[in-house]
């Protein structure tokens, strides 16, 4: 026994009130997540809170009026500029949300389904264009759709035109076309996860069951890969409709969103309670927005099934 | 249909690799061409866009502000994305998924309604906007790509790695510091490097925040405007986007070589 | 080796709200001993060792490990190592270096340690595989290398935590007879958990069969093989015939029964058993009926017919109706005489030694 009986570990004696303080899973889990949670309350969760309570109030030049009132929100939702400007913005990132999640779905699908030993190579060749910078993205498509832009002179020398097309810049298609090509990235990624989920067997069991290939996607690929898409439909539209470069440097007149307006309210016009309160509604009406399309998007589903 | 989608769903994907990176390409392409204008067909070749750069002081002042801010962002950033990660892989608490919630919640909301909000607080908090204001905004954004990146790394971490080194003598400190970190390592690199990434290329929160001082994309934004400085901002553009790439390349490899170290302890139990 | 105690388990309750995943534990392990503890998941075994190794607290109750009470003291100054399922190799460290991980924090000289880690590679016949990384490894290699990691510490108590169960069959079999053997050399209080009721009896000098958080039977392997107390245990450990019985004399270790189909039998009673009214169940294990071949006779026989066969290679497993019994009796039989060959529907004569028959708790 001697061996054994050499005692590597020293004996301490029992130090009964020494007990940790922490000693609850759920004490040490909390204290750990806190500074995280506590730079998240101040810098979010506190500026969301006072932007809404800014949006009850009113301001005259430098002071602030602390009575509470409807009066911005009736600006922000009645008055035509804004309104317009709401609804130009809710339509714009309708379209991109669903135009992305429509172009994102098969490149997910083919990098799922057919990637091979190549996934992550695809998925890193999909994720690349998206960490270069956002202005010049969004510079390089002015470059493109532009008078002299590339597109007009391709089509030019190729003479499918005679003469550059204006219709291609300042207006919500660039808008949405940018948009589209910014936010790929952020469509792809949570379908092709929710599909790599997909059992492929289950695939097998519904060919083996009589399905041929598209009832067998419409009854068990799409609706088991629906929580991709509707966090990519999310993902894209309620960030997009906030967009402020895209609309600056590509929308024009004809271009211009809701964020140009907030960015003016909290800039030159220096009208806080105003731009609260678009911003307010805002997310309040792209939220009401995104909650429908889910909506919607289980119900065409399910029929599908 | 089987053959059809054979068919033409490698050439869709193709047709999509081409839609994003056309572009980007376009980037390098026209900050090598002698034209101010950039328009095909190209009209030379030219390194003078590059030549320019290091000459101009606002550029490289803005360089600085944007690495300064960077290093700050992606540190404070990380060390608060490890607590969340560590905390939300390792422990059941109460309250967990909504906290988790508000933490990732700038990834959804319109960036611009969060620098607007940061904005408001702070000016009436008195708090002047300086370079200090504007890590902060990037703290903020750059922390749910970073919990990302960290949980990933943290998911697969076999949790009796740290009873084994507790059984053999270890404090929880000294296994902290031989195990946990050493295993983390990559994940958190990868965090800092991603992180970094965000921040050198972050415009709004730095539009808003920044008061008088510059960063990079701030400097873009205001050379815009003039339609001579193009094959500049080009350039310019052209040396970021090799700087992500190299960044981004490095990062990703860590993360991959992470999610292979924590895949094989799980081996044996497989 | 004296019986002196290495771990007391006196009392020990662990709850999880009002689920207890061990109940009112009390268990002496004997310096040097290869302990077992046996039983299905859930039955509280692993929650029993954690709490031995420090990574889980007794809800009431105390463990003492060599005499000193454990309360209080964390898992890294225990005297315990352990063994885990997964076995945790580091992943980011070397064979050499996973072995060392422990005598770092001794502060050894360069040469001592060295010395320790190559004398413990070598137990686990690993010399020269000290520089290979860790994810190199085969799982067997990987277990090999987790014991060394532990032994190295020469501990009072070595835990192991399923360490076979990953491990194909072949290699599982070889591990049982190298980690015996190893435990013999070193003369280290192993406990060992496992599910695996061969490998318990394989290994172990004594096994606690344990099912929902409670200890049913402490004893030696051949004991609890072959006088389990109760229906549960010898259910557990293998197959069992359980014949129903009226006990007619109950006279101090040994008990008098009329049995169905078996006749009036003398049994000796097992430490733990419980008299349940006069009503009594009786257990034989199928391999301690064997079957009569042509005239052969035994003192105690059994007749009946074939209506089952089963045929496993060097075994044929028997299903016997005997006239009178309310169910019908399994019989394991080895082929060297022909058992795979019986027919359905003959008429056999099964021989038995009153001693198999044991009195057991329902």
């Amino acid at each position: 026994m001697t061996a054994a009986a050499e005692g590597s570990i020293a004996y301490r004696k029992a130090r009964q009130n020494a007990k940790p303080l922490l000693q609850s899973e759920a004490a040490r889990g909390f204290a750990l997540v806190s500074p995280t949670l506590a730079f998240a309350v101040v810098m979010l969760l506190v500026p969301i809170l006072v932007v809404i309570a800014h949006s009850f109030w009113t301001q005259n030049y430098l002071t602030v009026d602390y009575t509470f009132t409807l009066e911005q929100y009736r600006i922000a939702l009645t008055e035509p500029i804004y309104r317009d400007l709401l609804l130009r913005s809710l339509f714009i990132s309708f379209s991109v949300s669903v135009l992305t999640v429509l172009l994102a779905y098969p490149i997910a699908y083919y990098i799922s389904f057919h990637g091979g030993r190549h996934k992550n190579l695809w998925l890193f060749l999909i994720t690349i264009p998206f960490w270069t910078s956002y202005l010049l993205r969004v510079m390089s498509w002015k470059v493109i759709l532009g008078y002299n832009g590339v597109l007009n002179s391709g089509l030019l020398g190729l003479g499918i035109i005679d003469e550059p097309s204006t219709a291609l810049l300042y207006n919500s298609s660039a808008v949405i076309i940018t948009l589209t090509h910014a936010w790929a990235a952020f469509a792809i990624l949570p379908i092709f996860v929710s599909l790599e989920k997909v059992d492929r067997t289950l695939i097998e069991a519904a060919t083996d069951l009589g399905d041929g290939p598209i009832r067998s996607f419409l009854r068990v690929t799409l609706p088991l890969s629906m929580t991709g898409v509707i966090s990519a439909l999310l993902i894209v539209m309620i960030p997009t409709v906030g967009d402020y470069v895209t609309p600056k440097l590509v929308g024009g007149k004809d271009g211009v969103m809701i964020s140009n307006a907030i960015q003016a309210q909290f800039g030159k016009a220096l009208n806080w309670p105003l731009g609260a309160a678009l911003s307010v509604s805002t997310m309040l009406v792209v939220s009401a927005m995104a909650a429908a399309s889910v909506l919607l998007l289980r119900l065409l589903v399910r029929r599908a099934r | 249909m089987k053959r059809l989608l054979d068919r033409w769903l490698p050439a869709y994907a193709a047709l999509y690799i081409v839609f994003l990176y056309l572009p980007v390409l376009l980037l390098p392409i026209f900050s090598i061409n002698t034209s101010a204008v950039p328009k095909f067909p190209l009209s030379g070749f030219t390194f003078k866009w590059y030549e320019e750069l290091p000459r101009t002081t606002a550029l490289l002042d803005a360089a600085w502000n944007s690495f300064i801010v960077g290093i700050a962002a992606s540190l404070l950033a990380t060390i608060l994305g490890i607590c969340a990660a560590r905390a939300i892989t390792r422990y059941r608490f109460p309250g967990r998924r909504p906290i988790n919630g508000l933490i990732m919640a700038p990834l959804i909301l319109p960036e611009i309604i969060v620098a607007v909000s940061m904005l408001l607080v702070l000016q009436r908090m008195g708090l002047g906007l300086t370079l200090f204001t504007v890590v902060l905004g990037h703290v903020l954004i750059c922390i749910p790509y970073s919990v990302t990146v960290l949980t990933s790394g943290f998911e697969g971490f076999d949790r009796s790695l740290e009873e084994a080194s507790a059984d053999l003598g270890e404090t929880a400190w000294g296994t902290f510091r031989r195990v946990t970190l050493p295993m983390m390592a990559p994940a958190i690199i990868s965090s800092l490097l991603v992180s970094f990434t965000i921040s050198l290329d972050d415009f709004i929160m730095a539009f808003f925040l920044a008061g008088t001082e510059t960063t990079l994309p701030i400097y873009i934004w205001g050379q815009l405007r003039f339609a001579a400085k193009l094959p500049s901002v080009l350039a310019l553009g052209t040396l970021l986007l090799v700087g992500s790439f190299i960044l981004l390349t490095i990062a990703e490899t860590l993360r991959r070589r992470a999610e292979r170290r924590t895949h094989l302890t799980g081996v044996a139990v497989a | 080796m004296p019986d002196r105690s290495m771990i007391e388990i006196r009392n020990v309750t662990r709850s999880y709200g009002t689920f207890k995943a061990l109940d009112d534990a009390n268990l002496a392990i004997r310096e040097g001993e290869f302990f077992s503890l046996l039983g299905p998941s859930g039955c509280g075994k692993t929650t029993l060792l954690r709490m031995i190794a420090g990574f889980d607290t007794p809800t009431s109750g105390s463990i003492l490990i060599d005499g000193q009470p454990m309360d209080g003291i964390p898992a890294n100054r225990r005297p315990t190592n352990m063994v885990f399922q997964s076995y945790a190799i580091f992943p980011h460290l070397n064979v050499e270096q996973n072995v060392a991980y422990g005598l770092k924090r001794m502060r050894l000289d360069a040469a001592e340690e060295k010395r320790r880690v190559d004398e413990a590679l070598a137990m686990v016949s690993l010399a020269g595989l000290g520089k290979r990384g860790a994810t190199e490894l085969s799982g067997g290699q990987r277990q090999r290398v987790a014991l060394a990691r532990a032994l190295v510490m020469r501990p009072k108590v070595l835990l192991l935590d399923e360490p076979l169960s990953a491990l194909d069959k072949k290699l599982r079999e070889q591990m049982q007879v190298e980690l015996r053997r190893l435990q013999q050399a070193v003369g280290i209080t192993f406990i060992l958990v496992t599910h695996d009721q061969y490998e318990a009896l394989a290994m172990s000098d004594r096994i606690a069969v344990m099912f929902g958080g409670k200890i049913a039977q402490v004893a030696a392997p051949k004991e609890i093989y072959q006088r389990p107390v109760n229906r549960q245990v010898a259910d557990f450990l293998g197959g069992m015939n359980f014949i129903k019985a009226e006990i007619v004399d109950d006279a101090g270790t040994s008990i008098v029964v009329d049995t169905l189909g078996f006749g009036r039998v003398k049994t000796d009673k097992p430490a733990a058993y419980v008299k349940n009214g006069s009503a009594a169940t009786i257990g034989i294990r199928p391999e301690r009926l064997r079957v009569l071949w042509d005239d052969a006779t035994a003192r105690h026989e059994v007749a009946g017919t074939v209506v089952e066969r089963h045929y496993f290679g060097e075994i044929t497993h028997l299903i016997v109706e005997v006239p009178g019994m309310d169910r019908p009796l399994s019989v394991t039989e080895t082929n060297d005489f022909g058992a795979d060959d019986l027919p359905l529907g003959a008429t056999i004569r099964l021989g038995y030694d009153p001693d198999a028959l044991v009195a057991m708790a329902d």
